[in-house]
């Protein structure tokens, strides 16, 4: 912990959401990958988090990415004969990524993003102006 | 002891550490927005502040502890939120955002008092 708790405060909610968008960044992008057996195909990724206190009374508690979990959904079974990845019975399979609840998250998590740098430009400037007292 | 300096600089003194230390509650709020189960939290700003200038004004109670730790603990409270979502976090991105900026103002408004009293000082020290 450093003397500005609030940038480590900002700092790991920066860090979180910035995995939250590499997570929709990696499901986007795999929404159209295609695999031939049902285990193969991508899993959508979700990031868990979770409140961590830095300080014993509870008064200061960053953000935690607790574990980055595979989505459970089975993936589409898409019949498609003609693909060169087509399995014996001419099926592919699809990730069931939603596009429309994706980009929710992707607006969710720049906000948040957005947020802790707010945060951080504020309590620089307040940080600098209390070290230049009475100059 | 009192010290002379701290009690020169009166409830000012005391207010800065606590305003950052409510800004630091409110920027774990904003980080946490998107926490399951997280409660946002508060300062009982006014009962805390009353308490640090009753012990600037008496002088007691300053000399033992370091600035800054005007101990609000068990003065923490989880304000109940407006509209609680699903996953159990009551914290509000815009009402958080809403005070952060206006805590940020009232830090402000304190560091200039205290900057106005320390040229006082510093003027009367070198008499120019």
């Amino acid at each position: 912990m450093s003397n500005l708790p609030i940038f480590d405060v900002a700092g790991s909610a920066l860090r979180a959401q910035s995995v939250r968008l590499n997570t929709i960044a990696s499901n986007l992008a795999n929404a159209d990958s295609v695999a031939s057996t049902a285990e193969g195909a991508y899993k959508p990724l979700e990031p868990v988090f979770q409140a961590r206190a830095l300080n014993g009374d509870g008064s200061l508690t960053a953000v935690n990415v607790k574990e980055i979990t595979q989505s459970g959904t089975p993936p589409i079974k898409r019949y498609e004969p003609g693909h060169p990845l087509a399995d014996g019975e001419g099926y592919v399979y699809v990730p069931d990524v939603d596009p429309v609840a994706q980009m929710v998250n992707l607006i969710s998590a720049s906000r948040g993003y957005q947020a802790g740098v707010e945060m951080l430009n504020t309590a620089k400037e307040l940080a600098l102006a209390t070290l230049t007292m009475g100059r | 002891m009192t010290n002379p300096i701290s009690s020169y600089l009166g409830v000012h003194g005391a207010a800065l550490p606590l305003r950052e230390q409510r800004m630091q509650l409110l920027a774990s709020n904003l980080s946490n927005a998107d926490t399951p189960n997280y409660k946002a939290v508060d300062l009982e700003f006014q009962s805390v502040l009353e308490d640090a200038a009753r012990n600037a004004a008496s002088g007691a109670g300053r000399a033992e502890r370091a600035p800054g730790s005007l101990d609000p603990a068990g003065r923490i409270f989880e304000r109940p939120g407006v509209q609680p979502s699903l996953d159990g976090n009551t914290v509000d991105a815009d009402t958080e955002r809403a005070a952060y900026g206006r805590a940020a103002l009232e830090y402000r408004a304190s560091l200039s008092f205290l900057e106005s009293k320390v040229r006082t000082m510093l003027t009367a020290i070198t008499g120019q």
